[in-house]
């Protein structure tokens, strides 16, 4: 059996699931209910200073895909809209309950030095494991200075960061916002601040639909409507090519990966690029608490069979797979093999290659079965036809037998080529 | 007891009965079998097309709808969208939405069925749009064509079933007048005499009618027949054209001894009796009732026979299960409202003192490819026997008609007969005996004759 336990950033859990910091984390009762499914951690529903915030009624907006609720799903509310005291309260008694559980408290009050000063005290006497810094937070809080608006400032990241480090002994997370052009500038702001971890992503600034009824963006709250933040399965990979980014260019800062985990294999997928935790809400919020059950046994069974004993093997193992562009292979070459046997003649592929990519798959037959073969001169490998196929396995991507490696830096046709092509 | 027609019943002998069930029962047993997917159904549903290319369900469906086409504008939610690609194809969409046996057109060539045996609903899904459009146009009083202007050709159609009307429809919105002469006393054929009550429930066949009809230029007169009031020479003079439609409305017999005897009946006309009567509480049935016959008619007239409160309902079939006409989906049907398939057996002889009683069967078997009546056989209790071994061609003989073979009227690829100027189509041509398919030959044959009006005709 693999080992799931994690030690991140100093902080323990029995495994790498954890709760992100929403509305299932609000609240004792929910955290409690969370401990017991078996989720390894949670973050705390982001506190700031009393009086609390007032929430709005209508707070998600969602897009189905054929069929399918949730594949994205925003939302408006703010940070947690309870007394500071009495969330104070409920995480002392929830630490206290589950010593065994990561319990991270997620913060977001002004950035002023006094602010972080008087709060950052009261959250270190409550036994909580960490914190983790709100800087993502795309709508309401960022309008009043707070959330992303600090977020996409690099040095405020490293100033408040610091400020952290300086009044706390607890271990720092930087939860960061992907509604920046570069992701690695408020990441090195972070770690220049001395966090001993960052997090991400947190939600995308979004309109999820308009009303068409009554011409509304949606969700809509008494007939208006406002940006949220965005979320669910269809903005992992987004999330995926950040944490790789930061795994690759910050060598040895903790992640905890966040954006659209629903499942082991997504969890696996970050653990792979780069992350050391993962953190979960839209999943739980479609589904309930009880998804963790599968996402440990399943995480678990897929370790034991590659052989992996515990998470730090699957920890950055694909970091040093992603690689710029230019430093592709452009001498190798795949070609679509379709199989006539498990081919149900649905005509996607055909369709798909004919008026969008390389007229490489024709029509054999249209007698009582419809036979669709490829055109290996004409095939460039786009993986297209593989993709929109309905029948798993029937249309497979064929490595070509090449010899020769040839990135763009030193192809013939880049003027500012640095070497000859290896022969 | 009651009897919707002494003509019909003249009962005297064995134990036929109408109200066998109380009428709230009845009114369930009759009530929609298939009734409309909601919102949430459709959507789920239209959500499992792939939206093949090239679909071979669309190759599988004689009026060539593109199904995948208006599954995809459901899933969309543009129904108004779905409902005219569907009728542009095949005005009577509703009625083929609810009577086609989809697992042989459509749904069997599915790619859903190959992959998982399970295709798209697509007859279900028609339905969703079929609907809409007709409540769309009967709440709006907009027919969703527009006829074209005038041409002041006058064309006589026989028959008001589905190739009739379809034929109907499309040469009207060609701006031509059309008179459709029925030998019923209501239009519609055997959407609305021949259907299983619950394959098309309520006034449907009724209101289909008249969406089809709404869109102008169509008279239908009823209680007009070929030989009847009707003959041929004096159409073809007074039309510019005129399109055989007349389907099959004989019926064909057992011949063999005590076919007279009360409570022998067709099938055809028992289905017609249940159509015509509001709540079937009327309909009378035996408490044994035999049908004979492998077809879809043999199929709804013993299910319906059950339904009424028949005790036991076998239907007889002189050869295997998989030699059916009837479809594997229809021969479920029929087992699960528990009527007892007896196959490998043939009436030889009704028996009985004035009323049928019982009917003797003799086995069957194959000899060298050819069926025999073997040298035992049985005897199965009868109160009514419905026969359903086929229906024929009805029209007299001393008229100047076109050629006929086998029993069908001849046609060439333009559904032109062997007359000039007259055309045929539906179950009185050779082809398959499907509603979707009348529906085809309905409009191909309003294609030729509007070539033929126009001269354009070949041949």
């Amino acid at each position: 059996m693999a080992d799931l336990r994690i030690d991140f950033a100093g902080i323990k859990a029995p495994n790498p699931f954890w709760l992100a910091s929403a509305p299932p984390t609000d609240k004792a009762y929910n955290v409690e209910r969370a401990f017991k499914a078996g989720w390894g951690g949670v973050v705390w529903k982001t506190l700031g200073e009393d009086p609390p915030v007032v929430n709005v009624s209508s707070r998600y907006g969602a897009i189905g895909y054929n069929g399918q609720r949730l594949m994205g799903m925003n939302n408006i509310e703010l940070i947690t809209d309870r007394p500071l005291h009495l969330n104070l309260d409920e995480i002392r008694t929830v630490k206290r309950n589950w010593p065994d559980r990561a319990v991270v408290v997620s913060l977001m009050v002004p950035c002023e030095e006094e602010s972080w000063k008087r709060i950052l005290p009261l959250v270190e006497a409550t036994g909580a494991d960490g914190i983790e810094l709100n800087f993502g937070c795309p709508h309401g809080m960022s309008e009043r200075g707070m959330g992303a608006a600090v977020g996409q400032v690099p040095d405020y990241v490293q100033m408040v960061t610091r400020w952290c480090k300086h009044y706390s002994r607890m271990p720092v997370i930087v939860k960061l916002t992907p509604n920046i052009t570069d992701i690695l500038k408020p990441a090195e702001a972070a770690r220049r601040g001395g966090a001993d971890a960052v997090s991400l992503i947190n939600t995308i600034t979004s309109i999820t639909g308009v009303d068409l009824d009554n011409m509304v963006p949606e969700p809509a709250v008494d007939g208006l409507g406002t940006h949220g933040g965005y979320c669910g399965p269809a903005v992992k990979p987004i999330a995926l090519r950040m944490v790789g980014e930061i795994a690759r260019s910050l060598k040895g800062l903790p992640i905890s990966g966040i954006g659209g985990i629903s499942g082991w294999r997504d969890a696996a997928e970050f653990l792979a690029l780069g992350a050391g935790s993962v953190q979960v809400c839209t999943a739980a919020m479609h589904y309930g608490f009880r998804i963790v059950e599968d996402m440990i046994s399943g995480l678990s069974n897929w370790m034991d069979e590659k052989g992996y004993a515990c998470i730090d093997d699957v920890t950055g193992r694909a970091v040093k797979n992603f690689v710029h562009w230019n430093d592709l292979n452009l001498a190798w070459k795949t070609i679509a093999s379709i199989d006539p046997t498990a081919c149900i003649g649905c005509g996607l592929c055909h369709i798909a290659c004919e008026d969008t990519a390389h007229q490489a798959i024709k029509l054999q037959e249209t007698g009582e079965k419809r036979i669709y073969e490829v055109i290996d001169d004409e095939c460039v490998g786009c993986n297209l036809c593989s993709h929109v196929c309905p029948v798993s396995g029937c249309i497979t991507m064929v490595p070509q037998a090449t010899a020769t490696h040839l990135t763009w830096k030193q192809h013939p046709n880049n003027p500012m080529r640095v070497a000859e092509p290896a022969q | 007891m009651s009897a919707t027609g002494d003509s019909v019943y003249n009962l005297g002998g064995g134990d036929i009965a109408a109200s066998r069930v109380p009428v709230a029962r009845l009114a369930e047993c009759f009530a929609d079998a298939h009734p409309l997917l909601s919102r949430d159904e459709a959507a789920i549903e239209a959500a499992r097309c792939y939206f093949c290319y090239d679909a071979p369900c669309i190759a599988a469906c004689p009026t060539s709808i593109d199904i995948p086409g208006f599954i995809r504008a459901i899933a969309t939610d543009n129904l108004a969208g779905a409902g005219r690609k569907i009728l542009e194809a095949n005005i009577l969409g509703g009625a083929c939405a609810r009577v086609c046996p989809t697992e042989i057109l459509c749904e069997g060539a599915c790619v859903r069925t190959a992959q998982q045996h399970k295709p798209v609903e697509i007859g279900a899904l028609q339905r969703v749009a079929t609907d809409a459009a007709m409540a769309r146009a009967a709440a709006s009083g907009q027919h969703p064509f527009t006829r074209a202007p005038s041409t002041g050709k006058r064309v006589a159609i026989l028959g008001a079933g589905p190739a009739g009307l379809a034929c109907a429809h499309e040469l009207a919105k060609q701006g031509h007048a059309v008179a459709i002469f029925d030998a019923k006393p209501k239009p519609g054929g055997l959407n609305e005499y021949g259907i299983a009550a619950y394959k098309m429930a309520d006034d449907f066949a009724a209101r289909e009618v008249a969406f089809i009809i709404s869109i102008g230029g169509i008279k239908i007169i009823p209680n007009q027949a070929l030989g009847r009031e009707l003959d041929l020479g004096t159409l073809r003079r007074d039309y510019d054209a005129v399109c055989l439609a007349i389907g099959q409305s004989g019926v064909k017999a057992l011949a063999i001894p005590g076919e007279e005897l009360q409570g022998v009946m067709d099938a055809v006309r028992f289905i017609e009796n249940l159509r015509q009567s509001s709540d079937k509480s009327d309909v009378p049935v035996g408490r044994h009732v035999v049908v004979i016959g492998g077809g879809n008619t043999a199929i709804d007239a013993a299910v319906q026979a059950k339904r009424l409160g028949a005790e036991q309902v076998s239907l007889v079939y002189r050869r295997g299960r998989e030699d059916m006409p009837a479809t594997a989906v229809e021969q479920d049907w029929a087992l699960v409202n528990g009527v007892d398939f007896r196959h490998w057996a043939a009436p030889v002889a009704l028996e009985g003192q004035g009323a049928v009683q019982r009917i003797r069967f003799a086995r069957t078997k194959l000899e060298d490819g050819r069926l025999v009546l073997g040298e035992d056989g049985y005897i199965l209790r009868a109160d009514m026997v419905l026969k359903a071994v086929g229906q024929s061609l009805e029209i007299s003989e001393d008229e100047a008609l076109p050629a006929i073979r086998a029993g069908r009227i001849v046609v060439n690829e333009d559904l032109q007969t062997s007359l000039p100027g007259v055309f045929a189509g539906g179950d009185c041509i050779p082809g398959q005996d499907l509603t979707v398919q009348a529906v085809a030959d309905g409009k191909r044959a309003a294609q030729s004759i509007n070539a033929y009006m126009k001269g354009e005709l070949n041949g």
